[in-house]
């Protein structure tokens, strides 16, 4: 059985005790919920693109596990920036470091979640904002 | 009167290692283990007797159907049914429930009627009732729960103003799932009956650990699941009284629940046989006759004190952690065998994620309760749920992984 820490590293409880873009940034018109039906865990995405369609505000909102809450404040640093279809891409990156354990060196914090891979019942915790921040990027802008 | 410690040698699945560490199981509210009894008739239903029922005339089948039907005795008997047709066997809590609103609530409720339940109920006793009311017009209201952290459990005064004779059911939970309260079935049965409304007790979580007798209960339909009374998964029973379940129309339809069949038509068999359509789960209802033996030769007075003194050491034990909010009765309250709590700095999640390199089993959630969660102002949280295998020594293991992990998610 893999060891505690490869789960809970040190970027992991440092995203979970101070998260980052917690809360509604004011400009963000576009909002996505996910839930975890499993456990009850919830979790808000609120975001801006600019003109150039990419991501400039964002932020979020719910409760969880230390897993869910570091994943989706860690993500909130990544995905800014960057376009939907890069945020995809950054996704589909994430998801198979989490589900096998290989992360890429350039892939930096993000790696830091291979140690989800051994206990697969967390990987739907890791991946919750990550589906949320992709649903809002679908929605059309409020005014 | 007290249990033997030695019947741990009576669980195969409890003599294991998880992580290196004994297993300690403490997930009983979600299933119990099962004793070697149990798992052997399974095993000798299938090598010797397999069959189906009612409709053979070889040996097999004959001993098939002696033994379904003696389980049925035995679930009459284990409850104190007045007789073996009140007992339909079903898949479990939930389609007990089901039945009941599908083919009583749907015959019998309409706009204007009121459907009364209670905040601390499972969502298996919840949604039912929910669907019910929106298919008939009928009015769901719940009985309030009490407290901060609901210690003070069903407020009967605000029961009293709410059981009036637009009540056509009351429905709710013996023992809760989640805040450990056991309720004063009798009492809340007497109180529903005074206004002319029938009764439904869940005694999912109650009925592998106290002692239940319908009768003395006074209730008119009690839902259960083998598998949280060291049964297996897969069957349960609905409990109704005999008249009240032959004026009911039949849940599922086709073979072996009925008397004759035309192409235009056809007639029911009375009870149980009009519930439970197709071939049933004949083998599963054998090894729940096994645990219903097992549980009364520990004896249910001796079970029921086990449970209670084991949760009621938990929570006190449970209640020195720093930041700790235990749902339910209170330290040095009675309570039912089963404890949850929530950590000011550590979810529910990672704390049974850290259990369980420990080798304990525990479970972190909603339990199934969102509504009630929602008004406690939690989202999960984890429980410790007791048995007839579980040892104090087990409670000073779960204590002292749980100071682990406040110390270890405190220190970050």
């Amino acid at each position: 059985m893999s060891d505690l820490t490869d789960l809970y590293q040190s970027v992991i409880l440092d995203h979970n005790k101070r998260p980052r873009n917690r809360g509604k940034p004011p400009t963000a018109n576009r909002v996505a919920t996910g839930d975890n039906p499993s456990c009850g865990d919830n979790c808000t995405v609120f975001l801006h693109l600019d003109a150039a369609h990419r991501i400039d505000a964002i932020g979020f909102e719910g409760s969880g596990c230390a897993i869910s809450q570091a994943a989706t404040s860690l993500m909130t640093t990544q995905v800014k920036g960057k376009t939907a279809a890069e945020a995809e891409a950054l996704f589909n990156e994430f998801k198979e470091i989490v589900t096998t354990g290989n992360a890429p060196e350039e892939i930096s914090d993000l790696a830091a979640f291979a140690g989800v891979h051994a206990f697969p019942a967390r990987i739907k915790c890791a991946t919750l904002g990550w589906h949320a921040t992709l649903e809002a990027l679908k929605q059309p802008p409020s005014a | 009167m007290s249990l033997s410690p030695n019947l741990r040698i009576d669980f195969p699945a409890l003599d294991q290692h998880v992580g290196g560490k004994p297993l300690v199981y403490l997930d009983n509210g979600a299933t119990t283990q099962k004793p070697r009894s149990v798992i052997d008739a399974l095993a000798r239903f299938y090598e010797r007797d397999n069959s189906n029922v009612h409709r053979g005339l070889h040996a097999l089948s004959m001993r098939a159907t002696d033994g379904y039907e003696a389980a049925r005795a035995r679930a009459s008997k284990f409850i104190n049914a007045a007789d073996p047709a009140e007992i339909i066997f079903t898949r479990g809590t939930t389609e007990s429930v089901n039945l009941v609103a599908q083919s009583w609530g749907n015959a019998h409720l309409k706009p204007g009627d009121v459907i009364l339940t209670t905040e601390m109920e499972h969502h298996s006793n919840l949604v039912p009732w929910q669907q019910l009311a929106l298919r008939t017009g009928a009015t769901l209201k719940y009985v309030p729960v009490t407290g901060p952290d609901a210690e003070h459990g069903l407020d009967l005064d605000a029961l009293d103003k709410l059981l009036t004779p637009q009540v056509k059911l009351f429905a709710f939970t013996h023992l809760s799932n989640t805040l450990g309260i056991l309720n004063d079935a009798a009492l809340l049965c007497a109180k529903a009956r005074a206004v002319g409304a029938l009764t439904l007790i869940d005694a999912a979580q109650s009925i592998g650990h106290e002692p239940i007798d319908v009768q003395a209960l006074g209730c008119d339909f009690m839902a259960f699941s083998g598998h949280k009374m060291a049964g297996p998964t897969g069957i349960g029973v609905l409990y109704g009284k005999r008249a009240l379940l032959n004026a009911m129309p039949p849940y599922e339809t086709g073979g072996g629940m009925v008397v004759s069949v035309t192409y235009e038509g056809a007639t029911w068999k009375p009870s149980p046989e009009r519930f439970e359509a197709g071939t049933p789960n004949v083998a599963d209802a054998i090894g729940l006759h096994a645990a219903f033996d097992y549980l009364d030769a520990l004896g249910r007075p001796a079970i029921s004190a086990h449970d209670h003194a084991l949760a009621m050491k938990a929570c006190a034990a449970l209640s020195e952690l720093p930041g700790i909010r235990i749902l339910g009765p209170k330290p040095g309250q009675p309570r039912g065998g089963l404890v949850s709590f929530a950590f000011a700095e550590a979810h529910a999640h990672d704390v049974v994620t850290f259990a369980d390199q420990d080798g304990i089993a525990l479970r972190g959630g909603h339990h199934c309760n969102q509504p009630l969660m929602r008004k406690l102002g939690l989202s999960s949280t984890t429980r410790a749920s007791f048995y007839v295998y579980n040892t104090e020594e087990e409670i000073e293991i779960l204590v002292k992984s749980m100071r682990r992990i406040l110390k270890f998610f405190a220190g970050t």
